[in-house]
């Protein structure tokens, strides 16, 4: 369970989510997009196409995250989510708030 | 100074071999701390599908849900203090899994929860694990103290 950070090298921090999102980890992933933030990083993907599940508190944590990057002009998006993970999304509506893109790459391409 | 790493959890299973058919029973304590979490719905979901070929959306709605659960349960019934105790435990058969999860805190409304997905609540950070809990669950009950649920589900 963890998380890895990257760039695209255009402007996009991706950070991956290996394993599960859930109230054991979920400060660990507010801390990481907070540092990209206080770096000036402002365009930020989720990849979540090695996640298990997420439960409602890192559900929370993506809703708050993408609150205060959008408050600083910035954008988070989401890609990779299975067919589980997507219907999570699509039961609590969050696929209204996200943009969700089917893998990394597209997600990328668009950005 | 760092937070010692949390103990090992136990895990206690009863089968009834002789009976083919017979129900067994698994259950799990662990401390309130939401670190033991994942490793307390690892060990839950192992025992429950022993024997069992679950298809992988069972899976997910069972680790989901019990993480849900048990999180709530640390949070909200034991206040998130480590030294006070969560009790995790199913009643399996060949066809259902019945999830129990108990803490000893003053109990909630379950009634009293609000709808997540109406507009007010669809960008609050909070307030989304018990209607994920009714909504992957084929049946949730509590006790009439709000401290106990019961979640039951296929288990193929």
């Amino acid at each position: 369970m963890g998380f890895s950070k990257s760039s695209n090298g255009a402007g996009v921090t991706v950070v991956r989510i290996e394993g599960q999102l859930i109230v054991g980890n979920r400060q660990e992933l507010k801390s990481l997009i907070q540092e990209g933030l206080d770096r000036g990083e402002r365009k930020f993907l989720v990849d979540c196409s090695q996640t298990g599940y997420i439960d409602s508190s890192g559900l929370g944590a993506l809703v708050s995250l993408s609150k205060k990057v959008r408050e600083l002009g910035g954008e988070l998006r989401i890609a990779g989510l299975n067919e589980d993970l997507r219907s999570l999304f699509e039961l609590t509506k969050l696929d209204t708030l996200f943009h969700i893109s089917p893998t990394a790459e597209a997600a990328l391409a668009e950005f | 100074m760092e937070e010692p790493a949390a103990a090992p959890l136990r895990i206690c299973v009863r089968r009834t071999p002789s009976e083919p058919g017979a129900a067994a029973s698994v259950a799990l304590q662990l401390p309130a701390d939401v670190r033991c979490v994942e490793e307390a719905v690892e060990l839950m979901a192992r025992h429950c599908f022993a024997g069992a070929k679950p298809c992988r959306r069972t899976m997910f709605r069972l680790r989901v849900l019990l993480a849900e659960a048990i999180s709530n349960s640390i949070l909200f019934g034991a206040g998130g203090d480590p030294a006070r105790m969560v009790r995790v435990a199913a009643e399996l058969t060949e066809e259902t899994i019945r999830l129990q999860v108990t803490d000893d805190g003053p109990g909630f409304d379950p009634g009293g929860i609000p709808d997540p997905t109406l507009p007010d609540g669809l960008a609050r950070s909070i307030g989304r694990g018990l209607f994920l809990i009714r909504n992957l669950a084929d049946r949730v009950e509590f006790n009439p103290q709000g401290n106990t649920i019961w979640m039951t589900l296929p288990r193929s």
